[in-house]
């Protein structure tokens, strides 16, 4: 029986292939994520296990405030008292992974999409602590001079002697490129190294203090003991690690970062297996119904029911495995394929040699193989039933399952349970994860609902979709209609997997026409300037508080009204916290005041605006006093003086709002994450040339109008969307395998009847034409089934996001853009089965049987 | 002395006992729908089938003899009366039960020979042994192959080999597992009358060298000719019975039954 089953797919090679591809796919995404994530991970360890190399204690300023803008320096004077410490080998104060922008020959800063600009402050005769190797020239020594990475002097042509820029918390500043050098054994994506000596990088970056003091030990003094010693020296702003402790500290927060992006990856995975697992239910299901004969052959010859349940399941577990293997090997070309894709979308990731461990590996194997497994057992449970006495009736069919009245039932059934799930995920659940868990296990068992009673719809729906194929397509367009009606079940499977993928593309440009809505909206009612000054590029979120002065400088501007940004522990949890200019806000932003007024900004003094919700959460009302701790460890009490309720869809400002004056004497090192200008005359071209003129002296900063503001911004979710769209696309293209599937062997199983229509004279091209509509109409029911299920589903989270401003908005363009899409894939999918169709001979299609 | 008479002679197969009845039916009923729309495919057929002899079946179409076969086979459920193969009540076996009287006690062959296309002959041959789960034995298949002369073609696939030749892999298939009792449905039905004749000479060597019982439903005089015992059917009833006959006997004694 293993010998029949492994010949069997031994002669069907091709639509064993075919059948394969639908899980290749799926688990060449698991394995190329896991090989991508694995792979920066490694980058990433290789650059702190580099830079700690020799590394045993290393003193830093203390983190107060998670994600603040800055840390606290160590001051020089821990320098000196490390150095003086008896098993002390030696110590050297610096600057490392610090924030070091390169300026190009345009005043332009060099930025690779989102990867960071990296600056450092290193002491050459310390060699030991420096994670910088040289390519060639020197280091720097003294003030203009700096060592850039090889990767921007090849990308931009520089090399030694020429001049750069660089900014760090300043102005722009010139400098000479005395070096090039990069992070040993690494590359680092697009980031960029501008290395200093220590006092040179202490005032780009206008710090006092180092960053950072490494310490090397004596031969035979542990990391332990040398961080043990240093403790009592420091002031209590500043800390000390183990060489070991700080590279797995660093590596825990690259890990954190990096599982995010594995599981995003990875969920999209799965949606692609979910839909090949549907395929190939479908493909094993037509297979068998095509082998009735040989299975009732094979029963009549003494087969038990359990050996014909086994060779199928054999047949599934070979077609899985091959297919395992096979999308393991892909995925080493799909990681690939995912970075270029990060690197187009701006999110340049480091590099280090390929990862290929021995997990993507079971892994994937093991997911492959169940998959298929899983979704050829239902098949194979139904070959089992297939009766001895079909081996000698002419046109055996498969018997119709003992459950199949059921079938309605149990579809609405799993349907309402899907939704139910959903609703309960949306509306009764927090947490992220538990929501997601809820809204995807319910969008599960509502595809799976829909799926089960796609069969009884395929009629009516290939008489709606099918209505363009018989006007158009003649006796082939109509011969199209009717085929894709002979089977409803296979054609209901095979666009049940087209359904799902459009279903999730249509969910994600529902959801996203409603964000890109919401966000135009809440941003026009907030904002009354006519431009408005932000970072330039994505990677920076702040520029310096002197760009604004000097836009307020200019003739013709009547206001500029800045916002510094920094985050702050505020009643037990790091919190967003805005500047604000209070004379002058008034007339750039309107505040939805909830408690006061206007009146509140003319006298803010050390008082604070705050969000209501957030005011009600914690009881606060006005009069309400409460503490912020800065990211220097520095506190301030505040009085709430008002509160206000900004549109949650995007609110400008965050939830606590204070003075200027009170933000600028509590953080260590304010910064503007946002200006807005008003000028007389409102904005025109000419003026807007004037401002760009303006802000060129300070590239961290750009300055456009508020429509083209509001616009960005509403854009910003575009990229977010196009990656859905690509990540999604690898399951519609394994519905097309899918379609291909069925189309090839409708084509084998029909050959007689194709030979008869050839015979009284059907053409080669309405043959063809014949399957191309068929095809045509199966992914337009796909489509029919698909879309709306992904509007309902967006409906439904939009719904659930009420509170957060998002509303619901039809995407009329893009759906009849995907509606185009689908008719595409059917024309896709039919090429290689209306080839095949077409050239049937007719004498041998006759005799065939 | 042919390949199997050798082979039965050597005493590797033990003679069967004399002549007694393998299969036996009583009372065999099949009705197909229900109520006033009923048709009754057999009514109330009775026979004994014994062993070492060829019976053919005949009627004309429609006279119920494909289900009388299908029901003595075992493929189909009788709505009355009951079979017995090998003294065993068959129409109440669950269908492991039926597998393993599949494996012991019958044989087909079919009409369209029903060979799996991916197999040689050869393994097409010992399919119902390995499925068993037996080891075949040599000796036995080399005369299998030698007697229904494809020894020289145990490799090729059944896509490569003539009608005839398909159908006598299909009875050394049949024969393999030495069966109580070999089914064949139509066996010439899909030849021409030259090879026609090779098969037929192959089943009737088979009673006469082996000893193997034999039901055949046909419309073939000629093949019925071949037996040793021809009971016709007519609207699901045995109509007449004769012994071994002419082609000539037996397509007169056909014309009497159509024409009734």
């Amino acid at each position: 029986m293993t010998a029949v089953a492994l010949k069997g797919l031994l002669g069907r090679k091709f639509r064993t292939i075919l059948t394969g591809l639908a899980i290749v796919l799926g688990v060449a995404m698991i394995s190329g994520t896991f090989i991508l994530t694995d792979t920066i991970h490694k980058a990433f360890t290789n650059v702190f296990n580099v830079s700690y190399r020799h590394t045993d204690a290393i003193i830093a300023g203390k983190q107060f405030v998670a994600n603040a803008n800055s840390i606290p320096t160590v001051p020089p004077s821990v320098l000196t008292r490390v150095r003086a410490l008896p098993d002390v080998a030696a110590a050297s104060g610096s600057y490392l992974f610090d924030t070091v922008t390169l300026v190009d020959r345009q005043g332009k800063t060099i930025a690779n999409g989102g990867a960071p600009s990296l600056g450092f402050g290193i002491d050459p005769s310390q060699a030991r602590f420096n994670p910088i190797t040289l390519a060639s020239g020197h280091w720097a020594q003294g003030p203009g001079q700096v060592v850039v990475d090889t990767a921007t002097a090849t990308d931009k042509h520089y090399k030694v002697g020429d001049a750069i820029a660089a900014k760090g918390d300043g102005p722009v500043k010139p400098y000479t490129v005395v070096g090039l050098g990069k992070i040993s054994g690494v590359s680092i994506g697009g980031a960029t190294l501008a290395v200093f000596d220590v006092p040179t990088a202490a005032s780009i970056l206008d710090k006092h203090g180092y960053d950072n003091i490494s310490v090397a030990a004596k031969p035979g003094v542990s990391e332990k003991r040398l961080a043990a010693e240093i403790k009592p020296l420091l002031p209590p702003t500043a800390q000390v690690r183990t060489g070991s402790q700080q590279a797995s500290h660093d590596a825990a927060e690259v890990t954190a970062g990096s599982n995010i992006i594995k599981y995003f990856l990875l969920a999209f995975g799965a949606i692609a297996l979910f839909v090949g697992a549907f395929v190939i239910f479908n493909t094993i299901s037509i297979t068998i119904a095509q082998r009735t004969r040989e299975l009732a052959t094979l029963r009549t010859l003494g087969a038990s029911r359990r050996q014909v349940l086994r060779s199928v399941l054999l047949e599934s577990f070979v077609i899985g495995l091959a297919a395992a293997v096979a999308g393991l090997f892909a995925g080493l070309g799909l990681a690939k394929g995912l970075n270029a894709m990060f690197v187009a979308l701006g999110v340049n990731l480091p590099q280090a040699g390929t990862v290929f461990a021995g997990r993507t590996i079971i892994v994937s194997l093991v997911v492959g193989t169940l998959v298929t497994l899983a979704a050829g057992l239902f098949p194979a449970i139904r070959a089992t039933r297939v009766p001895p006495i079909s081996a000698v009736r002419e046109g055996a069919v498969l018997p119709r399952s003992r459950h199949a009245h059921r079938r309605p039932y149990l579809a609405g059934i799993v349907m309402l349970l899907g939704l139910a799930v959903i609703v309960q995920g949306l509306f009764a659940t927090s947490g992220a994860g538990s929501v997601l868990g809820l809204l995807g296990a319910g969008t599960l068992l509502l595809f799976i609902g829909v799926a089960l009673v796609s069969s009884y719809m395929v009629r009516p729906l290939a008489s709606l979709v099918g209505r363009p194929a018989r006007a158009l397509g003649g006796a082939a367009g109509r011969l199209a209609v009717a085929n894709s009606v002979r089977n409803p079940s296979r054609t209901a499977a095979t666009a049940a997997a087209l359904m799902i993928g459009l279903a999730l593309i249509a969910f994600v440009a529902t959801l996203g026409a409603g964000l890109r809505n919401s966000v135009k909206d809440a941003l026009g009612k907030q904002v009354k300037a006519d431009y408005v000054l932000t970072p330039s590029s994505q990677g920076s979120e702040f520029f310096p508080a002197q760009t604004a002065s000097a836009l307020g400088r200019l003739r013709g501007v009547e206001v500029v009204s800045d916002i510094r940004s920094d985050r702050a522990n505020v009643l037990g949890a790091g919190t967003a916290v805005a500047g604000i200019e209070a004379a002058t806000i008034g007339r750039v932003y309107r505040f939805a005041w909830k408690q006061g007024s206007d009146a509140a900004l003319s006298h803010l003094g050390s008082g604070a605006i705050v969000d209501s919700s957030y005011a009600t959460k914690h009881r606060l009302g006005i009069g309400s006093r409460f503490t912020l701790q800065a990211s220097n460890g520095a506190t301030q009490w505040l009085t709430v003086a008002a509160t206000y309720h900004p549109p949650q869809a995007d609110p400008v400002l965050p939830k606590i709002v204070i003075s200027r004056a009170t933000f600028d004497r509590t953080f260590p090192r304010p910064q503007d994450s946002q200006a807005f200008v008003k000028v007389e005359g409102g904005a025109s071209a000419a003026r807007t040339a004037e401002l760009k003129g303006a802000v060129a002296a300070y590239p961290d900063a750009k300055i456009q109008t508020q429509a083209a503001w509001v616009a960005a911004q509403a854009k910003s979710f575009d990229q977010a969307l196009n990656l859905f769209y690509v990540l999604l696309a690898l399951s519609v293209i394994v519905s097309v395998f899918g379609m291909i599937n069925t189309l090839v062997l409708a084509v084998f199983e029909r050959t007689r009847e194709l030979g008869m229509l050839r015979a009284i004279g059907l053409s080669r091209r309405q043959t063809r034409r014949m399957i191309r509509h068929e095809s045509v109409v199966t992914a337009l029911i796909g489509a029919a089934l698909g879309l709306p299920l992904g509007v309902l589903l967006a409906a439904l989270v939009t719904r659930a996001l009420g509170s957060l401003g998002i509303g619901f908005h039809l995407p009329g363009q893009q759906l009849a853009a995907f509606v185009l899409l689908a008719v595409v894939a059917g024309i896709g999918a039919a090429v290689i089965p209306a080839r095949r169709a077409a050239r049937l001979n007719v004498l041998h299609a006759l005799q065939y049987e | 002395m042919s390949v199997l008479e050798q082979y039965v002679d050597a005493g590797v197969r033990p003679a069967p006992a004399p002549s007694l009845s393998v299969v036996s039916a009583s009372n065999l009923t099949k009705r197909y729908g229900q109520g006033d729309a009923h048709v009754d495919a057999l009514r109330s057929v009775s026979l004994e089938i014994e062993e070492r002899r060829m019976t053919a079946v005949m009627g004309p179409s429609g006279s119920g003899k494909s289900t009388l076969m299908h029901i003595l086979a075992g493929l189909d459920q009788p709505t009355e009366g009951t079979v017995r193969i090998a003294g065993l009540e068959i129409s109440s076996m669950s269908d492991a039960e039926l597998t393993r009287l599949r494996r012991r006690h019958i044989g087909f062959v079919f009409q369209f020979f029903n060979l799996l296309p991916m197999l040689t002959a050869e393994e097409n041959i010992v399919l119902p042994l390995s499925i068993a789960g037996e080891k075949p034995d040599r000796q036995w298949v080399e005369a299998l192959l030698e007697t229904v002369g494809i020894a020289d073609r145990r490799t090729h696939r059944p896509s490569e080999l003539s009608g005839g030749q398909q159908q006598r892999v299909s009875i050394a298939r049949a024969l393999v597992a030495r069966p109580t009792v070999l089914f064949a449905d139509e066996p010439t039905g899909n030849l021409d009358s030259s090879t026609s004749k090779d098969v037929l000479a192959l089943l009737r060597d088979s009673v006469d060298e082996l000893g193997q019982t034999i039901v055949m439903v046909t419309h073939d005089p000629q093949a019925a000719a071949q037996a040793d015992r021809i009971l016709f059917l007519a609207d699901g009833r045995i109509v007449k019975e004769i012994g071994a006959s002419t082609a000539a006997d037996v397509l007169e004694a056909m014309q009497e039954v159509s024409g009734r």
